[in-house]
């Protein structure tokens, strides 16, 4: 029977030959996450396993990031559960202060994902993983209890969609211009309980910072997961974090999908997602230049390298407009050093940019960045619900890094190419 | 498993995320009841005041979608409410629905013909939806046995301790 990436690793993971879409099957896991917010409820959970141990002392990530470093006492307290836990059971990725870094981008810098691997996280962005051709998924803090104790979980096997890409993307376009035109294309539920699996020619051109972004938004248009196929990419990639043999698994040719969508890279345009919804798309260069009080560059989905040096590039020697508070996190302590080494942070400073300690902060309303009644925000997470970076009243609009700077130096929202013009692409 | 008799309807739109039912601002605490004194407070200030033991939540498509906080159906839970109806989920959400024991039902008719303030009957074995406001019965997708063992068992966390106990009595410790 032929499969599609995603069903093959499954199959690899549950032990059967084959699966095919809508199967139940129990997989065994490589790595179990969790974070500050849903840790706690897990270890709650695990606790009442009579007897429980953790599977692997090594296959089990905690990351404080959403509220650390603590906002509060009670953040405090959540992220104090979770280093007593990590302690009691000697789990060998726990990460404090110092070495902690927003979970999508710290596990796969520091080598913990690779290809052919299957991952459980109880955060929904865990779908980030699919980027190097792993299959990965959100849980609840249960599941991650019932996993940190069992090493394995229940799935059921996802029918998948294909996204062919062709062609090469232009001027200041990127894989999050990508992401969202798609996710304002489909729907927020248009990939519901499917996995996104992306293919074609135009993935060589992409870099891996942009597949983690594209990834990392599978779970907006609903989906199980969003996929890469392995490539030469892919493999130094690996090889630059880990030294751990790896599977590579790719789609059979004859593998059904229940749907195939062919995109060409070079009609992809700077796009923002107005409120409410990851799907409420428009042209960057359409958004009638609605005023901003904030802008905010980070997240898992951008807070990479490669988003910092972008958006430094655009607010060197520009500045932030007056009344606009720019908000800069770097998404790991890594590359927070490199933006410091390269001058990036200095670039930032500079041009009147805030800049934080890695953490989630204000993508979930969480800290260092809360928005007021009737304030809105560009932001280059993932998210614009309501109330998502603070008063229920307040708006986000999602973009990319390039346009997120191009609006902090404007004060509206502003298609990057009318600030400063694109420069050629690698 | 539990029934709902006669239960008020609270009525909402389609992509109701898990933002709004427990806002991120209150995750630094899994206290359900805490939670409950929140829920859906963003779309609804009146619900958390409002709603009475054994109501039935009523919405659209992609109840749930959003961050995989658990926070939110133990905060439905605890508020009292006995069924979410919806017209589809968010996967998260459901697996998480299943995990924790809330009662949930996928039923596009039941949920496009309700209205907030309908009063509503739901046997969750039989799997059907009665509106008693507007007298129509509607069928809704039965769950597969697999999550309904789950379900059967009280949860995830009792469905894994009874399957360890059964493995202990085997002679097979997992434990090992
Ligand atoms: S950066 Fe935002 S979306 Fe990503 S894990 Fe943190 S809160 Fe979630």
């Amino acid at each position: 029977m032929a499969m599609t990436m995603t069903q093959k690793i499954l199959a690899a993971h549950s032990g059967e030959v084959s699966v095919e879409a809508g199967q139940l099957i129990e997989a065994g896991l490589d790595l179990v996450l969790g974070n500050d917010v849903t840790a706690p409820v897990a270890i709650k959970e695990f606790r009442k396993i009579e007897g429980a141990k953790v599977f692997d002392r090594s296959k089990i990530a905690l990351v404080p990031d959403h509220f650390a470093p603590n906002k509060d006492i009670k953040a405090a307290e959540q992220c104090k559960a979770m280093r007593d836990f990590a302690r009691e059971h000697n789990i060998e990725h726990y990460f404090e202060i110092g070495c902690m870094g927003i979970e999508h981008a710290l596990l796969p810098e520091r080598g913990l994902v690779l290809p052919g691997e299957l991952v459980i996280g109880a955060d929904s962005h865990t779908c980030t993983y699919g980027a190097v051709g792993a299959f990965s998924t959100g849980v609840g803090s249960t599941d991650m209890a019932a996993g940190m104790a069992t090493g394995r979980a229940w799935f059921k096997v996802p029918a998948a969609i294909r996204f062919v890409l062709t062609g090469k993307m232009a001027g200041w376009a990127t894989g999050k211009d990508l992401i969202l035109s798609i996710i304002g294309a489909i729907g927020v539920d248009g990939a519901l309980y499917r996995s996104m699996e992306f293919d074609g020619p135009g993935v060589a051109a992409l870099s891996m910072d942009e597949r983690f972004s594209i990834a990392n938004m599978a779970i907006e248009a609903g989906a199980k997961n969003g996929i890469f196929p392995v490539d030469e990419r892919t493999r130094a990639w690996a090889a630059s974090v880990s030294s751990r043999p790896f599977a590579e698994y790719s789609a059979d040719a004859d593998a059904e999908y229940e749907r195939t969508v062919e995109i060409d890279l070079a009609s992809v345009r700077p796009t923002v997602a107005f409120p409410h919804l990851p799907s409420n798309t428009r042209l960057a260069a359409d958004s009638g230049g609605v005023a901003v009080d904030q802008v905010v560059i980070g997240s898992c989905t951008n807070g990479r390298i490669e988003d910092l040096r972008v958006a430094a590039s655009i607010l060197k020697g520009r500045g932030v407009a007056r009344g606009v508070r720019c908000i800069v996190f770097p998404a790991t302590q890594k590359i927070y050093l490199e933006a410091v080494r390269e001058g990036l942070v200095e670039t930032f400073i500079e041009a009147g940019a805030v800049v934080s300690t890695p953490t989630c902060g204000p993508c979930l309303g969480g800290h260092m960045g809360i928005l007021a009644e009737g304030e809105r925000a560009v932001a280059t997470t993932n998210r614009n619900f309501v109330g998502r970076m603070g008063h229920p009243g307040s708006e986000v609009y999602l973009a990319s890094p390039a346009t997120a700077a191009a609006s902090a130096v404007t004060g509206r929202i502003t298609d990057p190419g009318a600030v400063m013009a694109a420069p050629e692409r690698a | 498993m539990k029934m709902a008799n006669g239960y008020r309807v609270w009525k909402y739109g389609d992509d109701v995320d898990t933002d709004v039912i427990v806002p991120a601002r209150y995750l630094t605490t899994s206290v359900p009841s805490e939670l409950a004194a929140h829920c859906m407070e963003d779309i609804d200030s009146g619900f958390a005041s409002g709603v009475m033991k054994g109501d039935v939540i009523v919405a659209g498509r992609n109840f749930g979608c959003g961050s995989s906080r658990e926070h939110a159906p133990i905060a439905i839970k605890a508020s009292g409410v006995s069924c979410v109806v919806a017209a589809s989920f968010a996967r998260i959400f459901y697996r998480n629905a299943i995990n924790i024991g809330l009662p949930i039902l996928e039923c596009p008719e039941a949920a496009a013909e309700a209205d907030s303030g309908d009063m509503m009957e739901i046997d969750l074995e039989a799997g059907t939806v009665s509106n008693l406001t507007k007298g129509a019965t509607r069928n809704a997708a039965p769950f597969p046995p697999f999550m309904r063992g789950i379900m059967e068992a009280g949860g995830l966390i009792e469905y894994v301790s009874a399957q360890r106990k059964a493995a202990t009595v085997d002679g097979k410790d997992e434990r090992a």
